[in-house]
């Protein structure tokens, strides 16, 4: 069985290796390039609320310290700044970015109700359950006015975060992907077939062999 | 002139964005504003282009308009998930009702070609009975329209997309052998047939329009698996690179980033043309017949807002039912793990078919039906499906991510039932270009849940048989978008006649999925496409005898 710790079942594999080969077009490499370059300044959430974004996506997506981290934050940050929206939403629920800011306000009332303490800087275990009383739709204090707290978790929080995660290249090597794929896609399709460009799982123990594969992948 | 597709029409000028070159152009035919054209159609997609297409051919003066972009798949397409969300409409839309649906990527396109640039590919035909539903099988409507003349437009539309499919289909009556041969099976699909050969059902390749053999400038599908981001080789035989190439040879105008607003109809109930923004104004087309080809939602949506004093409720809504019985499909999954890898990632996602729950009415608690089929979701789709179906995040949804191939899943197509009460109306907010946005309210009914549990059951029984593990239930997804301005022989119980044709405004058609009376257990795309073959040619014979 792989190392159960995160990041290890794929030894030395980097999607990003394969950046100036067969499997990238030019818009793909100049979507990524973008995506590598975002700043680490908000653009759309105040100072305060961006710490707030900062520490909640640390909980739904918790990262290891052993790699440099993917900024998360940020990049929720940047699609709500271009207005990238999901375009549907419930009656009483507001458009994506201004969901965000009532969705943002509401958790600060709530935590400092409980804790009197912004979101921040709280324990992870108290920040985890207020996170779980959120998606449960638990939290109702007023200033959730007619949006409730579960469909901020599942609509905008929860999954601007987890799609902003899943959109790095960090992520994609983490989970063994074979990522971008074009124009040279795959050729070998059926069980335990692998490409020589897609990552390779440690199997019995043996990661040096895997890690020898990984770091042929171009 | 700028190249980005977003920032100016790219269709103007005498010429087309070449979908087969980069930077490519082909001539276009332009028509002028104040002159009426034979059709304006409003829609480039499965319905839209179709018809476009096949209206030129006859030898009609047709404009098609469509709100989105004109893109070259082959520079203009990221294998990004993020990027690639640019393809769904995305307009704000408020959704509501005990089970409001997911819009945007899910059912919704807003490009020239339409959703076809980012739907699956499945090209299915309905069970022949499906179009009697109401007299043969007791549930739903029967169609205006009889299946043995629905055989020959899906024939016409299979060879137009070079659909990829088995030799020999193992449902329904006769039909010709696929005009290119079946994709090979990734494991993903190898686990459904298998599933299948251990419960003893029959299942097959999944008939999917994309190309396994070169077709002109466009290469075979090379399995990179962004189907439902939009294809970048041009693989995908979607409107975008078949019916509307073929529309602009044929003379068709196509104007992109076109936004319609509004029908103008004058005092006789005779509509005279279109209101649309484009190029940063609203601008009119005169026609003598406008066609509504915007899906369910915007298709309603528009005829809503076209009322008048004398159509108050709307344009052809003398029944009152535009808007009403928006039916989408069920999309419900069995997902498990693989002690194999399977990387389901690779190769278009529904590869393999069953479609026995479709045929077989024995051993139903429900009406209707349901096909399911392998599934290939891409990390973005995967991880919020564990996140929003399962409600996993922090370490437990990491930990899941890691295992992601050697995740194997199962998910039907499902038919819902027509209800009334689920429909499309008008809110009191406005878009971007002024317009009253839709309201989408929709609930499943006793029927609905029932063949949900039925498909769960048995998806369940199906991945136990190929030892697949730790299986858990997806419950909540739903596909496609159908009905709302349903087709039938009566005034009074429909909104259109069996040519498309509105029973109110006799030069007002609609030529979409909106047209749909009931949904049946297979993927819309390809029926869609046969009633604007269908409607095309009924056009032209009654243009023929002076009927229009």
């Amino acid at each position: 069985m792989p190392d159960s710790r995160p990041g290890t079942r794929f030894p030395g594999y980097d999607v990003l290796s394969k950046r100036q080969g067969p499997s990238w077009n030019d818009k793909t490499r100049e979507v990524i390039a973008r995506r590598l370059s975002t700043g680490s300044e908000p653009q759309f959430f105040a100072a305060d609320e961006f710490l707030t974004v900062v520490a909640a996506a640390n909980r739904i997506v918790p990262q290891p310290p052993t790699r440099s981290a993917i900024p998360v934050a940020a990049l929720v940050d940047r699609k709500l700044h271009l207005a990238q929206s999901d375009g549907y939403r419930p009656p009483g629920t507001p458009r994506d970015g201004d969901a965000w800011r009532l969705g943002l306000k509401a958790l600060d009332a709530e935590t400092r109700a409980a804790f009197d303490a912004p979101f921040h800087i709280l324990l992870e275990a108290d920040q985890d359950v207020l996170l779980q009383r959120m998606q449960k739709g638990e939290l109702r204090n007023p200033a959730w006015t007619e949006m409730t707290s579960d469909v901020f978790f599942r609509m905008r929080l929860a999954r601007d975060i987890v799609l902003a995660y899943y959109a790095h290249p960090t992520a994609w090597s983490e989970i063994g992907w074979g990522g971008p794929a074009s124009p040279r896609g795959y050729v070998r399709m059926g069980y335990d077939e692998r490409d020589p460009w897609e990552a390779a799982e440690v199997r019995d123990g043996d990661i040096e062999s895997a890690r020898r594969k990984n770091n042929r992948v171009r | 002139m700028s190249d980005d597709p977003f920032a100016a029409p790219r269709a103007a000028h005498g010429r087309a964005p070449d979908v087969f070159r980069p930077g490519g152009w082909i001539p276009m035919r332009q028509h002028r504003q104040d002159e009426p054209v034979d059709f304006v159609i409003v829609g480039t997609g499965a319905g839209g282009g179709t018809l476009a297409c096949r209206l030129a051919e006859h030898g009609f003066s047709v404009v098609a308009m469509d709100a989105g972009p004109y893109f070259r798949p082959l520079e203009d397409f990221a294998s990004d998930e993020s990027e690639q969300t640019k393809l769904y409409w995305t307009d704000d839309r408020i959704v509501d009702g005990a089970n409001p649906l997911q819009m945007g990527g899910n059912n919704s396109g807003k490009a020239v070609g339409g959703s076809t640039v980012h739907f699956a590919m499945v090209s299915l035909r309905f069970r022949p009975a499906w179009f009697k539903s109401r007299s043969l099988l007791g549930y739903g409507a029967d169609w205006p329209l009889d299946w043995r003349e629905m055989w020959h437009y899906y024939s016409e539309v299979e060879d137009a997309l070079k659909i990829a499919g088995p030799v020999s289909y193992p449902w329904g009556p006769r039909r010709p052998r696929y005009p290119y041969r079946a994709h090979e099976l990734n494991a993903a699909a190898r686990a459904l047939a298998d599933g299948c050969e251990a419960l003893g059902i029959k299942w097959t390749e999944t008939p999917i329009a994309t190309l396994s053999a070169p077709r002109g400038l466009a290469h075979p599908c090379v399995y990179r698996g962004f189907c439902t981001s939009g294809c970048a080789t041009n693989a995908k035989q979607s409107a975008l690179v078949t019916w509307i190439p073929r529309a602009i040879a044929a003379g068709a105008e196509i104007r992109d980033l076109a936004m319609v607003g509004r029908i103008e109809t004058d005092n006789s109930a005779v509509a005279t043309g279109v209101h649309y923004y484009r190029d940063g104004q609203w601008r009119f087309q005169r026609a003598r017949n406008v066609v509504v080809a915007g899906y369910a939602i915007e298709t309603p949506r528009l005829l809503l807002n076209s009322a008048t004093g004398r159509f108050p409720d709307g344009l052809a809504n003398g029944s009152g039912l535009v808007g009403k019985n928006l039916m989408v499909q069920s999309n419900q999954a069995v997902w498990g793990t693989m002690e194999r890898e399977v990387r389901s990632y690779k190769g278009p996602p529904s590869l393999a078919i069953t479609e026995h729950w479709n045929y077989e009415d024995k051993g139903k608690d429900f009406f209707g039906g349901y096909c399911y089929m392998s599934q290939g979701p891409l990390p973005q789709l995967w991880a919020n499906t564990l996140m929003s179906a399962r409600g996993l995040w922090g370490a437990r949804l990491i930990e899941e991510m890691e295992k992601y191939n050697h995740v194997v899943g199962l998910k039907i197509v499902g038919e819902m039932l027509p209800q009334e009460t689920n429909r499309v109306t008008l809110a009191d907010e406005t878009d971007q270009y002024g317009l009253r946005i839709p309201r989408i309210t929709y609930a499943w009914c006793d029927n609905d849940r029932r063949l949900i549990d039925h498909s769960l059951a048995f998806m369940t029984q199906a991945l136990e048989a190929v030892d697949a593990t730790d299986l858990w239930r997806q419950n909540d997804d739903t596909c496609h978008l159908n009905g709302a301005a349903r087709m039938g022989d009566d005034p009074f119980t429909s909104v259109v006649n069996a040519d498309c044709r509105s029973w109110d405004v006799r030069n007002l058609w609609i030529c979409d999925g909106s047209v749909f009376p009931t949904v049946g257990g297979v993927n819309p795309s390809l029926t869609i496409q046969a009633i604007a073959c269908r409607t095309a040619d009924r056009i032209k014979t009654m243009a023929g005898r002076g009927e229009l």
